[in-house]
């Protein structure tokens, strides 16, 4: 037996989440238990004690997201759990986290909506939401892991972006992945980077506590409690923290939350092409449907019919650029997701009109099978 | 061997069947192999239906849903309405012929094993209806090796339970074995 088969295991997806935030520094967990995301709260319930971390189970998603906005302003990494109607409440505050720039990050266990819909049925359909379930022009960065193995290292990367980039990054897994059990190598301590978030080099009389210190635009982080007063507030500011009603202020703070992110792309996108060098065909797909995709792509190869893959890890912000590089060569594209056409349109918006774009769009909470997706190239090939 | 082994477990919620499946991928991941072990039940934790999938491959596994099953276990009659057609031509079907009774599948080679009752009567308990499963799927498919399977069974029982879950896989083992021979 090798090194590798003695470290497999077999473990469900939302316990590679739970185990994942863990590796990844995370020591404070707020939630509101609700199918199919309960494993990560059990988990963590039973795991965080063990690493000297906090768990709380609060009254609601609401205060559950407050919660971890709190927490991590004291200097710990911290996360929530849950799922579409849970979601739904943690909107709000989410949004106070993206504007007041307190990393953190929410799990979104997807079911099929909307409302309380099917809890055990899954789905794809709060992608849009994670776009845009907050209000206001706000970045956002959301990932979609399609494996028990990604949902382990890609939680680990959700921390590690949301402390590089003061900002909640989303894990968006799906009923699916979330309990799927499989193959697992956990990594060494020290396999994967942790990134933490940067700290003042001033005293505390000198903090400007939005103020960037380079080219990142992201301003270094003070612990509450540790003789660092500022303050934080959901309302626009200027570097000082404090409010204000100035065009020039409210915009260039507006500004600097996109630019930030749109400085990092380089290190936020993520996606996998899969035998996309001669491919006639374009599959676009994410999460658990991208398992369908890949047996449909190789299925298709072994009728001799030309078909690849883009594999959206980051969803958003959306890989436009790898996407319009494969416009460029491929003669049509299917987005198969498990919602009624989501990323379908930001798709057809980013290719432009260059080649034709079409959906399997499914919300019955069923995964959509390969055959399908093999039914529609030959239908479009 | 084959090479890739889809199996779906098919029953009622209580009968241990994501267990299960749970302990036939854990045995397949200690013999170095590739395993996905996924489900569906309905809200309740007993009495509605419940269907464990488990894929077992040599090679990496991309989707993780059973197509057509290469083997399926039914322990339900209405497990066995819903799923026996979906089996590959050369499938192997096994009915728990103490729930399942008159079932005559289309396709597959049929095994008709009285589960439930050999671990009610002879093992003393019901509840490891799941481990003497796992012995009949074991002992006529070797899709893990019945060493592997017993190690992945005593990992996931409770404490004090060994001893009655060995003498259900012993069960599992004698009964195919007594199934085949007949035949």
């Amino acid at each position: 037996m090798n090194v590798t088969s003695i470290n497999a295991r077999l473990m469900q997806g939302n316990q590679a989440c739970a185990e994942g935030a863990i590796y990844a520094g995370a020591r404070f967990y707020a939630g509101y238990p609700i199918t199919p995301s309960t494993e990560i709260a059990e988990v963590l319930a039973e795991r965080l004690p063990q690493v000297g971390g906090k768990f709380i189970q609060m009254e609601d998603e609401i205060a559950s997201m407050a919660a971890i906005v709190g927490a991590s302003l004291t200097g710990a990494k911290s996360m929530t759990a849950t799922s579409g109607p849970g979601f739904s409440l943690k909107q709000e505050n989410l949004g106070y986290a993206v504007l007041s720039e307190v990393p953190c990050v929410v799990v979104d266990v997807q079911r099929l909506g909307p409302s309380t819909g099917g809890p055990t049925a899954p789905s794809q359909g709060d992608i849009m939401q994670a776009r845009w379930g907050t209000h206001g022009d706000h970045p956002i960065i959301a990932i979609s892991p399609s494996s028990v193995q990604e949902c382990f290292e890609l939680t680990v990367k959700a921390f590690n972006l949301s402390e590089r980039f003061r900002i909640p990054v989303l894990m968006m897994l799906d009923e699916v992945i979330g309990h799927m059990r499989e193959r697992i190598i956990i990594p060494a301590p020290g396999e994967l980077e942790i990134v933490d978030r940067k700290k003042p080099k001033v005293a505390p009389s000198q903090y400007v506590p939005y103020e960037p210190q380079d080219d990142s635009l992201v301003p270094p982080m003070a612990n509450f409690g540790e003789g660092y007063r500022y303050h934080v507030t959901g309302l626009l500011h200027d570097d000082t923290g404090f409010p204000s009603n100035s065009p020039a202020v409210m915009g260039e703070h507006q500004d600097r939350l996109h630019e930030k992110i749109r400085r990092g792309l380089h290190e936020i996108i993520m996606v996998e092409e899969v035998q996309t060098e001669d491919a006639d065909v374009l599959l676009v797909a994410f999460g658990c449907m991208a398992r369908s995709a890949a047996r449909a792509v190789k299925e298709a190869r072994a009728k001799g019919q030309k078909v690849g893959m883009l594999r959206l890890i980051t969803i958003w912000p959306f890989p436009e650029e790898a996407l319009r590089q494969l416009a460029e060569k491929v003669k049509a594209i299917i987005v198969p997701e498990m919602n009624l056409g989501q990323v379908v349109d930001v798709v057809k918006s980013a290719v432009e009109g260059k080649v034709p774009v079409y959906g399997i769009c499914q919300a019955d909470g069923e995964i959509i099978p390969p055959e399908r997706i093999l039914e529609k190239i030959e239908e479009v090939l | 061997m084959r090479d890739s082994w889809e199996i779906r477990l098919g029953g009622s919620g209580g009968q241990g069947l994501i267990t299960g499946g749970i302990i036939l991928a854990e045995a397949a991941i200690l013999e170095g192999k590739q395993a996905v072990q996924s489900q569906s039940y309905g809200p309740e934790s007993r009495g509605g239906s419940s269907k464990a999938e488990v894929i077992i491959s040599k090679e990496n596994i991309d989707y993780m849903k059973v197509r057509a099953a290469d083997l399926l276990l039914v322990m339900s009659p209405e497990a066995a309405k819903k799923y026996v057609d979906d089996v590959k031509e050369e499938g192997i079907i096994i009915l728990d012929s103490t729930y399942v009774k008159d079932c005559e599948p289309k396709k597959g080679k049929v095994y008709k094993v009285d589960i439930s009752r050999i671990a009610r009567q002879d093992v003393g308990r019901e509840v490891v209806a799941n481990i003497v499963a796992l012995g009949v799927i074991v002992g006529l498919t070797g899709v893990v090796s019945q060493e592997a399977l017993e190690k992945a069974i005593l990992a996931r029982v409770p404490k004090g339970t060994e001893e009655m879950n060995k003498k259900a896989l012993a069960a599992g083992f004698q009964a195919i074995k007594s199934v085949v021979n007949a035949a």
